[in-house]
């Protein structure tokens, strides 16, 4: 029953992330006075690009052609730890944070890969530069992430958030951190603004679009989805974790329910959040995005140190 | 005592607290004057706001008095007088380069660190849990101490001087439950007589070496090299 129900949220979180992305660009176009495309326009655009023909360089190996399929299936593995709608996933005990943060670099370390293989110029300009980035973010969402383990003291999720919810509202300085700290590291990872700009491929800071520029048909789309559930994925995360009022602790059809609303509540919220930092802001310079995760690291580190400061017993 | 056990006031205070701090790693960054200004201000409006839930929760009114006199000073009219000087001498669209900055900052998170483990003794032995936030307050002093070093402009010096003075009246306020009121009044007066004359220093220093840098007064010379 139990992992019937850990296979269903994990699909019920594949489908609704390309929801969450046309609800990101709907919020975005609407604050910038523009029309917006509709809600779906994601999930016509997956519809399409599986449609056609991939066209494959004569130059590709065949880890081009298996990368796309592995960067999908990690993060819908990465995906399914994560609870969504109910605390207790059976899941989350097979793979707590850590391997969480593992599955997402291994999905990032075939992305880079798959960038190079081809051999553009594009590609391993884009490829340099996520490794570069997610090398300094990655110790920032840890440090983030173990300021969470240490206050639960466990780092398996679904423990750590029915920790959070029994403890009821208390304010800690260390959640206010990692919080910001989170939402820093988040809108580098998932390649948002003033990091990357996820709507161009005409341009010579891009990141994100620069490895899978050579990518078309069904790989496109699988890339694509794959990028949409990681959005989702950190939004499910910091809604989930500092925000997990809502979220079902029994497995009762009604609360599920009212877990599925909380939570897509929750992430309508936090993405209004993204659009309008992300129509607020300007991109940055790349040299410039070292100083910016270097601030999510110090704050997950401030996150750690006030925790131990102000918040342990003694 | 752990921090779920305590009421909401003092969770609140802690969390003033940390983010009073945050505020001294912010302006530890800052390059820009105007912006500096403002984060100096906004941290003291977070200290005000801490004073006045400490005066609630410990139903001490003369509390309110000190953070009435705080708003008043630190946050519109030591602020608003730096703004005016910013403007008047031009300097607002200067971008001060801080050489080594995450060097900077990583030096800040160690202050932390070692303001934590000096007064890790003294905590042991008191009862108030709000002597926690008094290891935040010598951070934010050490953290004022930094940004005097670090910076170039004469301007961010006092504004570092003026965080040192935050943090001292933190402490104050945490660790005593509010000082004496004359002595209260007498430090005010005197952070009001510093600003004045800060103001005067400016324009004379700038009259005369044409330049808010203090680096460049170290070239001052009585001969010609």
């Amino acid at each position: 029953m139990n992992v019937l129900f850990a296979i269903i949220q994990t699909l019920l979180f594949i489908a609704l992330a390309p929801l969450l992305a046309g609800w990101v660009k709907w919020c975005k176009c609407h604050l910038q006075n523009r029309r917006a495309p509709s809600l779906l326009q994601p999930y016509r655009d997956l519809i399409k690009l599986t449609h056609k023909q991939p066209v494959v360089s004569k130059d590709a190996s065949w880890l081009f052609i298996i990368a796309p399929y592995i960067i999908f299936s990690t993060t819908a593995l990465a995906v399914s730890v994560v609870p969504l709608l109910a605390v207790d996933l059976p899941t989350a005990s097979s793979a707590d944070v850590i391997v969480l943060v593992g599955f997402l670099a291994f999905a990032r370390f075939f992305l880079v890969l798959a960038g190079l293989d081809v051999g553009t110029a594009f590609g391993g300009m884009g490829s340099s530069r996520e490794m570069t980035i997610s090398a300094m973010a990655e110790p920032a969402m840890l440090m983030a992430v173990f300021t969470l383990t240490m206050t639960a003291s466990t780092t398996n999720l679904s423990f750590a958030i029915d920790h959070v919810l029994q403890e009821g509202l208390v304010l800690r300085p260390s959640f206010i951190f990692s919080l910001s700290a989170l939402m820093l590291v988040a809108v580098a990872e998932t390649g948002r603004i003033p990091v990357d700009n996820p709507a161009t491929h005409l341009e010579l800071t891009m990141i994100h679009e620069a490895m899978i520029l050579e990518y078309s048909g069904r790989h496109l789309a699988l890339i694509e989805w794959a990028s949409q559930l990681k959005l989702m994925l950190y939004g499910v995360l910091i809604a989930n974790i500092f925000f997990p009022w809502g979220i079902a602790e029994t497995l009762s059809l009604s609360v599920l329910g009212y877990g599925l609303l909380a939570i897509m509540g929750k992430l309508a919220l936090l993405v209004v959040v993204l659009a309008i930092s992300e129509t607020l802001l300007a991109k940055m310079r790349l040299f410039r995005v070292q100083e910016f995760l270097s601030f999510a690291y110090l704050l997950g580190l401030l996150g750690m140190l006030s925790h131990i400061i102000l918040e342990a017993a003694r | 005592m752990e921090i779920e056990n305590l009421d909401h006031y003092s969770q609140i205070i802690l969390s003033l607290a940390a983010l009073v701090m945050l505020s001294s790693f912010i302006m530890l960054a800052q390059g820009r004057l105007l912006r500096l200004v403002f984060v100096f201000a906004v941290q003291g409006f977070m200290l005000v706001s801490a004073t006045a839930i400490a005066a609630y929760s410990f139903n001490n009114p003369h509390l309110y008095i000190s953070a009435a006199i705080t708003l008043a000073l630190k946050v519109i009219f030591i602020p608003w007088m730096l703004r005016r000087h910013i403007l008047k001498l031009n300097m607002h669209r200067d971008v001060e380069a801080l050489n080594n900055k995450t060097a900077i900052m990583m030096g800040g998170a160690s202050l932390v660190v070692f303001s934590y483990y000096v007064l890790h003794p003294i905590m042991q032995n008191s009862s108030m849990v709000l002597l926690n936030a008094l290891s935040l307050s010598l951070a934010v002093i050490l953290l004022g101490m930094l940004l005097m070093i670090s910076h170039h402009q004469a301007i961010a010096h006092v504004v570092g001087f003026m965080s040192i003075e935050n943090g001292l009246f933190f402490a104050a306020t945490v660790s005593t439950n509010g000082m004496p009121m004359v002595v209260e009044l007498g430090v005010a007066f005197d952070v009001l007589v510093a600003a004045v004359l800060f103001g005067i220093f400016f324009l004379h220093i700038n009259s005369s070496i044409d330049s808010l840098d203090v680096d460049k007064m170290n070239r001052l010379n009585e001969v010609d090299q």
